[in-house]
């Protein structure tokens, strides 16, 4: 923010900077409520990247690319992928199936220790669909002028 | 029977007329992005017309409640969250081929496109 | 000429769905076939077998994990897939 702006539009960046927290906090929200309310991984993670974008589309790809960079995108996608598939191999070293949360020793009953895997699954899932989104983002997007 | 049809399944109507409009536009449009557009168009009515079907008529969202309630089908929801997914992976794929289609050869016409790479 | 034959074939397509559309259970029917094969199951047994009140969320992480995984998979793919396909190298 203290950088040059790159787009003159004192009413996007005044909005975007108050929307961008709220947006953020919100697909928080919906990525931990996912279980017990309407949400879940892929709609929190689209959530998470729209507030990227907005803030993108008001401060320039270099901003945006000064917080999360494309690298820093690339090894938040790998692990969230790295944490479902990892998931499923913790249910198959604790004797169970793939993906078998029943069985992973959390918890009192299966039912809960399901309630967890899901939930780690579910932020698995967010983050590679956030990270993914943004950086298809980041492709297509126009480059600026000294980009 | 035709009153019947427009009456009671109308939903299936909407969704065939978006589905040819969708299938219109990826056949008769000759401009690459069009035809990724109508290629949109036609999964969304797939969507619409899978989520219709999960329809049970005074249901509500499938999240248990703590009192009895009639639910509607919550299978069709799941498909097309995933199904979303794919459509959007497969159009920025599309529309990545597009960008790529017009830095080669300066065009997006389908008929030049394939004169040029005579 | 072109223009024209996709308008008809439009509307022969058009005219088939239509003419399925008379064997679909009408909007919103309890005793569709698609209300009646494994939903009940799933509405009944998801909590206790999922522990998450969300049935969308259940049968999506629980009885379709791998199915989910392998929906992962496609959008990571298609990610790498555009990269390679227009990411220019950044200076």
């Amino acid at each position: 923010m203290k950088a040059a702006p790159v787009s003159n539009d004192i009413i996007l960046r005044t909005g975007a900077s108050i929307m961008v927290p709220v947006i953020l906090l919100w697909g928080l929200y919906v990525l931990i409520h996912g279980a017990i309310g309407p949400g879940g991984g892929f709609q929190a993670g689209v959530i998470l990247a729209a507030g990227f974008i907005l803030y993108t589309t008001a401060f320039g790809l270099k901003e945006a690319k000064k917080i999360l960079s494309v690298k820093l995108l690339m090894v938040i996608a790998s692990t969230g992928l790295f944490i479902y598939a990892g998931v499923g191999m913790l249910a198959i070293i604790f004797g169970g199936n793939f993906l078998e949360y029943g069985v992973i020793p959390i918890g009192r009953t299966p039912a809960e220790a399901s309630k967890y895997g899901i939930e780690m699954v579910e932020l698995g899932i967010g983050l590679t669909v956030m990270s993914i989104m943004l950086s298809i983002f980041y492709d297509i997007a126009l480059k600026e002028k000294g980009e | 029977m035709v009153l019947e049809l427009i009456f009671t399944k109308y939903n299936y109507i909407i969704y065939i007329t978006l589905m040819t409009i969708g299938f219109y536009g990826m056949i008769g449009k000759r401009n690459l992005i069009k035809k990724l557009i109508g290629m949109s168009i036609f999964q969304y009515s797939i969507f619409l017309f899978y989520v219709s079907a999960a329809d049970v008529s005074g249901g509500t969202a499938p999240i248990l409640l703590k009192e009895p309630a009639v639910y509607v089908n919550p299978l069709p929801h799941v498909l097309i969250l995933t199904a979303i997914v794919v459509a959007v992976s497969t159009l920025a794929v599309g529309l990545s081929l597009a960008i790529r289609i017009y830095r080669e050869f300066g065009t997006l016409d389908e008929d030049k496109i394939l004169e040029l790479s005579k | 000429m072109r223009r024209y034959l996709a308008i008809l074939s439009c509307i022969i397509f058009w005219a088939i769905l239509v003419y399925g559309v008379s064997d679909l259970p009408a909007l919103g029917d309890p005793e569709a076939p698609a209300n009646k094969h494994v939903a009940p199951r799933y509405v009944e047994g998801s909590y206790k077998e999922s522990g998450v009140p969300n049935i969308v969320t259940a049968i999506l992480a629980n009885y379709r994990g791998y199915d989910t995984l392998g929906e992962t998979t496609v959008i990571f793919t298609a990610g790498i897939t555009v990269m390679v396909l227009i990411r220019r190298k950044e200076k």
